[in-house]
Parts: C-alpha cells; structure tokens; sequence
C-alpha cells in the first residue's frame, strides 16, 4: 500500500476512535471540539478542490461557508419563532428539518459561487485572489447591516435540527452524522480527481495553454470547479451553525476564508486528506495553546511559518513524499 | 483546383509601430507539408498564434476547411480539427506522459463533463492514447512524469497528443528542435507518412528537414512572406539567398 494510504487511513479513523474513546470517558466537550474539526475540514475540502486541484486561491469561501451558515439559521429562526420567509404570493415556511435546510445551503451557495466565480475568473493570480476577497466582504458588511436576522449579533437558534431517526442533540449521534458527510464528499472528491474533469482541471492549472490545444475550455472548467467548491463550504457552513445553534456574521469574515487556506497550506495543497489533516492539527492546537496565551494564534503563525519554508507539501507532503499522478 | 484546407489571407498584425505580420497570405493544400521558414525575429510564432488561435489579427481573415475561424477561440478551433504543437513545449508537467495523451484524447471525445469514473480506466481513451505514444516511440515513456522527459521526447509527446486530435491539420512549431540528429531523422520520416494523413504547416529551423520535407516553402521576413514555392524554387532565389540562407551560408 502506498505511504500516502496508509496515512489518510490513519486520519481518517483518527476522528471516530477520538470521538469514541472522548465518548467513554464522558468527555462530552471533546466530542464537539472533534465535530468541529470535522466540519472545519469539511469546508476546507471543498475548498480544496479549486485551490488545490484547480490552482485558484480564493481568499473569498468564507462566503460560501456564511451562507450555508445563514440558510441554515434563515430557515430555523422561522421555524422556531412560527413566522413564515414570506407570504406576499405564497407562504414559504421555515424548516427544522437538516436534509431540506442542506439542500438550501448547498443550493444558494453554489448560486452564489456561480455568480462570484463567473466575475472573478475573468481575473488570475493576485487578482482573483483580491476579487474573491472583496466578493467575501460585501457579503460580511450585508450580513452586519442587516437588521433582520440579528445584524452583527447574529442569529441564535435555540435547539438544534433534526435528522429522522436521529437524536441531533447527542454530541455522539450529531458526530457520526457530521462524519457521515465528511466521508462522502471525501470519496467524491477522490473519485473526482481522477475522473476526466479532475484531470481537465488539473492539467488546465497546470498549463492552460495545454488544454485549450486539446479543445477544452479552461474557464469553464475553472468555474464548475468553483461551484463544487462553494457548494461543498456551504454545506460545511449549515453544519457549522448546527454545531454552535448560533450564527453570526463572523462566519463570512475573512479571517474565516484565511483559516481554511491555512488548514490547506498545514496539511497539503492539493492533496486528498490535507485540509482533514490542517484543521485536524488547527483544532488540536486551538485546544492546547488557547489556556497558555491569549495569542495562541501566534504559535500557530509559526508553526505556518515552518511549513511554508521547510515543509512545501504540508504535513501530508513531509510524510508521504511528493504526490505520485494518478494511475 | 482543389481547395486549401487552411487558408490564411492578408493578415497584419502590430505591435506599437513594429509590424510583426503584414499582409501575410498563405495556403495548406490537403496532403501537403508547407513549411514556413525565416530568420529569427521574422513573425512565425506571431503568425502562428494568429492561425491556431490566441492572438487577433488586426486585419485579415484565417479560413479553416471553407470556414471563418478568426474570430474562434484557441479551443473552438482546436475542436473544428486543427492540431497545434508548440515551439516552448506546453504540457501538463506534473501529469504522467500517458495522462496528456489521454487529455488530447478527451477533447477529441469531448467527454471532460465526468466526476465519477476515473479516467485512466477508460479502455477506450487509453488505447488511443497509447497508440498515439507508440507513434512518436514513447510508449515506454508512459508512466514517467512528464517534467522528468527530455527536451527532444517533450517535442515528440507534443506531437502525440495532437495526434489523438485526430486533426484535419497540423501546425507544428519546430518539433525538430532538441531531438539530435537520429531523433531529426526518425521526425523527419514521421511526418513524411502523417503528410497523407492531414497536410502540416511546419515552422521549422532544421533546414535539412525542411528541404527533405516540404512539398512547398514559404519564407518570412520582417513580416512578409517574400517567396513561395517549392525546395528548388526557393534555394534558387536570388531574394531569399540574400534575406535568410546567405546569412546563414556566411556565419
């Protein structure tokens, strides 16, 4: 089996065995510390799939992830509160229910990434980087100065959803499902990689040139990317607001879009467990520095730090080599 | 009189007051090979951007099999049958030597809209693929990473996946260029028999392959083409003696 295998096997059992060991213990806290990890690794694998694979650094998914966090927290607030979104033509109701409030998420990120990235793709390099950036903004400031869903205090959402046939309030059961997701997209995102568009997207980041000879055109390419991607961090947003019951407009800051390139540039750029591996390592060291210093965060900048210079594949890269191509 | 398969005409382009095409005319005949030669400086790799797509003439038109190409993309055109290598080889380099073969492949299908099954076990696609590699003669090669290929069977993996186009023509830019002397000679024969199967417009500085090759030679200076004609034709003329080969017979 390959080096790289072997270790995505290990971090991938990682979370269920911590989860189950915190589980008997009794540590209810540690469990939800672990579901956050998952649902950080979760965003930052949908990001992944542009940054990575597509070569297009977005400092803008925080939109992405706030938006999911928001359909979410739209659709609860009214469901709770007994108002409907609206009753001018017809009555649209809230919801409790997870499947529906994920396809929401999913459904108006990926819209929105759609109209992000069919602007910003126009630009490259730099640029895009500070488009997206700006995009993520206007979305933070909206959500700030809008006084119907909490402003800048956020949207606090008393009990959490429900998914049939399961008690989302047990820190266990909302793991298992949270993990459910993060495995799929997981195995999505591999059997993506390889397939006929992993490989257009790839060879179109790594020569565009290349693929437009070969009658593909890399925009389009790019931008089904983007949308996945989006999707992908939206859908990690709705879990994120579950987590917590709360949302607020920090989760569109860009301090939020930082953080996910920081897992990916932690565990490795393109690679399949590297944001798992980056918010993994993020969270743990989130939990052990944060009691020390109130400026944790500067440990984590020079753990960053080391990485960028002495460890270009992140952790994944430094243990299992240079990525070898697909078969 | 048969019709050419490409057929650029009267096309000018500027850069500032410098121009780097200006009024260029030519033809692809089907079943021939047109080499296009000129001194370094002359405007070939301008003029081929403007026949395979990338740059817009600032007048002029580009006829592809009957049809207005020069408002097409680089893609569009690429799609319409027009196979383009590169002068600076333009690959995937991270990417395996079979897996560039199997893009080329996948645009020619058109089938890149797929997210589940990987590609490499698409038997179709790889066949073509491999066919393609055992043409040029890197079928071993297949499994190496492309950046780990030399500069010469980077040149020959360049015309492999414009063979897995398919293509209606070629326009290659140098593919002799860093192959050596036995590399020259087995392109020299390769594109001899490919002439047969769609007509190449070949940019070429070996000029022991272009004479051996060219059914037809244009020579490009400053932008014009000064001469059009075949091998004799060409060696013969008192212009092209003075603007490009007596330069070269001098240094």
């Amino acid at each position: 089996m390959r080096r790289e295998t072997i270790l995505n096997t290990l971090l991938y059992l990682a979370m269920p065995v911590a989860a189950g060991l915190a589980f008997v213990m009794g540590e209810t806290f540690l469990i939800t510390l672990i579901t956050r990890a998952a649902i950080f690794a979760l965003a930052a694998v949908g990001l992944n799939l542009a940054l990575g694979l597509g070569g297009l650094v977005s400092l803008g998914h925080a939109a992405f992830f706030g938006i999911g966090g928001y359909a979410m927290g739209i659709l609860a607030h009214h469901a709770q509160t007994y108002t409907p979104i609206m009753d001018t033509w017809f009555v649209l109701e809230g919801t409790k229910s997870m499947p529906v409030i994920w396809l929401v998420a999913i459904a108006s990120s990926a819209l929105a990434a759609l109209a992000i990235g069919a602007l910003s793709l126009r630009t490259s390099g730099v640029y895009f980087i500070m488009i997206t950036l700006a995009f993520g903004q206007m979305f933070y400031y909206f959500a700030i100065s809008w006084p119907a869903y909490g402003g800048e205090d956020g949207l606090s959402i008393y009990v959490r959803n429900d998914f049939p046939g399961l008690n989302t309030l047990d820190p266990m059961q909302f793991f298992a499902l949270v993990f459910a997701i993060l495995s799929g997209v997981l195995w999505w995102m591999g059997r993506l990689a390889r397939a006929p568009f992993g490989l257009a997207l790839s060879a179109a980041r790594q020569n565009a040139e290349r693929v437009e000879t070969v009658g593909l055109g890399p925009f389009r390419l790019r931008l089904v990317a983007f949308v996945i991607s989006g999707a992908v961090t939206g859908l990690a947003g709705a879990l994120f607001a579950d987590l917590n019951r709360f949302v607020s407009p920090t989760m569109f800051s860009w301090q939020m879009s930082g953080e996910f390139i920081v897992f990916i540039v932690l565990g490795g750029v393109g690679r399949l467990f590297g944001p798992v591996a980056g918010a993994m390592l993020f969270v743990l060291l989130e939990h052990l520095l944060s009691p020390v210093s109130d400026f944790w965060l500067i440990y984590v900048g020079t753990i960053l730090l080391l990485v960028v210079l002495f460890a270009r594949g992140g952790l994944i890269g430094s243990l299992a080599g240079r990525e070898v191509a697909h078969d | 009189m048969t019709e050419p398969l490409l057929h650029v005409d009267g096309l000018h382009k500027a850069f500032g007051a410098l121009q780097a095409t200006d009024g260029v005319t030519l033809a692809l005949m089907p079943g021939e090979i047109h080499a296009l030669i000129g001194p370094n400086g002359a405007g070939k790799s301008t003029l081929i951007k403007q026949i395979a797509g990338g740059l817009a003439p600032d007048a002029g038109r580009v006829w592809f099999k009957g049809r207005d190409v020069t408002a097409l993309s680089t893609q569009a055109r690429a799609r319409a049958g027009l196979a383009r290598t590169f002068q600076i080889s333009s690959l995937a380099m991270e990417a395996t030597v079979l897996q560039n073969a199997v893009l080329g492949a996948m645009g020619r299908a058109g089938s890149v809209w797929r997210f589940l099954r990987p590609v490499m076990h698409d038997a179709e696609l790889v066949a073509q693929a491999q066919a393609a590699l055992q043409r040029v003669g890197l079928a071993d090669h297949a499994a190496t990473r492309t950046a780990e290929l030399s500069h010469g069977q980077r040149r020959l993996l360049e015309v492999a996946v414009a063979l897995t186009l398919k293509p209606h023509a070629f326009v290659m830019d140098e593919p002799m260029a860093g192959l050596g002397a036995s590399g020259s000679k087995r392109m020299t024969t390769f594109l001899d028999g490919l002439r047969r199967e769609a007509p190449i417009l070949l940019v070429e500085h070996d000029m022991d392959a272009v004479f051996a090759l060219a059914d037809r030679i244009s020579v490009l200076v400053y932008g014009k083409i000064i001469a059009t004609g075949t091998a004799d034709e060409i060696r013969a003329d008192p212009q092209v003696r003075t603007a490009y080969l007596g330069e070269e017979d001098a240094a």
